[in-house]
């Protein structure tokens, strides 16, 4: 018998998930489900929807209302979704391709319009289900089967993208720092507005073969030594911040939602 | 479902689940697990704390801490 967070939440039929071992998506979607039970939210009131990639099968295995929808558009059927019920929790799980590169352009008018729908970024720098073409973030001179030489693109910092494009909650944690993850979460679902968090995971298949980066194991040993705290690097000098990446809560400022004010014009002409 | 389970106080393990990444052998405090023929194996039982981590970071929810 699993565990109770599994047993509660997941298709256990469809379990054990197609992923790779080690791919750090199994690590995030179960976070996903931790932070959804502490809240206690009705599930009948959730949706969780997802694009195309190995990141988008996560709503497979998941125990709840999910759509699986096509590469890149996880963000405008999600829209669709809160437009027409607005009492829904809308979760949506896409890969740093399916956000960032083919469906960029929904991300940004996601973030800008302020709806309320919470995106969750497993970013494994690399298009995993397609066998490693480099991605949006796929750092700077790291390889991919599209770039045998060296990616000379610079790479999309997905929080800073997120929040200059108007998203009110963004984050970022990895695969290894698993509470923070589901804390950043749980604080996404809880604002009413765009909340982005971004969730760094593994894909040692791919990106981590491409790049000699080891083991699953070796990868979120990475994770957790080159992770600094938003709230410590305040604290921190410049050049210990060398080759460092930050994780934590990068913004949480509440604007007025977009379903909301939507109704407020359906509002006035019914008075008349 | 499966016979291929091993429940002890403490932990559980789903072997047919377990694909042996050695995530929780790498981040277990105490040292209780192993990955042996491409499974984990529990071979310290006496000293697990029941912290968790091993379950938080499994990403095919192979293992889990019981009685929680
Ligand atoms: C319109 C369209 N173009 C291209 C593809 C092929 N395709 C499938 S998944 C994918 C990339 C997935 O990468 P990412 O979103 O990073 O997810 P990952 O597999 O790495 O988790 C691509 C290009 C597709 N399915 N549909
Ligand atoms: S190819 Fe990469 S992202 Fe896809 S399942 Fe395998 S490890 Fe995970
Ligand atoms: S619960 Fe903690 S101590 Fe026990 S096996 Fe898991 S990681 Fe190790
Ligand atoms: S983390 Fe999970 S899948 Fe990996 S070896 Fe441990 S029990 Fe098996």
């Amino acid at each position: 018998m699993p565990s109770a967070i599994v047993s509660e939440y997941f298709r256990t039929n469809k379990l054990p998930q197609i992923w790779c071992p080690g791919c750090g998506h199994g690590i995030i979607t179960r976070a996903i489900t931790v932070a959804i039970d502490k809240l206690g939210l009705d599930r009948d009131k959730i949706c969780i929807v997802s694009g195309i990639g190995c990141s988008s099968r996560a709503p497979g295995y998941m125990d709840f209302d999910t759509l699986h929808t096509t590469h890149g558009r996880a963000l405008a059927f999600a829209t669709g979704i809160k437009m027409a019920n607005p009492d829904l929790k809308v979760i949506v799980i896409t890969g740093d391709g399916d956000a960032t590169a083919i469906g960029g352009n929904h991300l940004i008018h996601a973030c800008r319009r302020n709806i309320d729908i919470t995106a969750i970024i497993y970013n494994n720098n690399i298009y995993g289900m397609t066998g490693g073409q480099y991605s949006p973030t796929t750092p700077k001179f790291d390889k991919g089967t599209t770039a045998p030489y060296g990616n000379v693109d610079k790479a999309f910092d997905i929080p800073a993208l997120a929040a200059a494009a108007g998203a009110t909650y963004v984050g970022r944690s990895t695969a290894y720092h698993t509470q923070l993850l589901i804390s950043l979460i749980e604080n996404g679902i809880k604002n009413e507005g765009f909340s982005l968090i971004e969730a760094i995971s593994v894909c040692p298949t791919y990106y981590g073969r491409k790049n000699k980066k080891g083991s699953a194991v070796e990868m979120l040993e990475w994770q957790k030594n080159h992770a600094v705290n938003i709230a410590a690097a305040s604290k921190m000098a410049p050049e210990s911040l060398d080759g460092k990446f930050l994780i934590g809560e990068f913004k949480n400022s509440p604007e007025p939602e977009y379903t909301k004010e939507y109704q407020k014009i359906i509002d006035m002409f019914k008075k008349e | 479902m499966n016979n291929n389970e091993t429940v002890t106080e403490k932990l559980a393990v789903n072997e047919n689940w377990c694909k042996g990444c050695g995530i929780c052998v790498k981040f277990c405090p105490k040292n209780v697990l192993i990955v042996e023929n491409e499974k984990v194996k529990i071979v310290d039982i006496e000293k697990c704390i029941q912290c968790g981590l091993c379950e938080l970071r499994c990403p095919d929810y192979a293992i889990y801490v019981r009685g929680k």
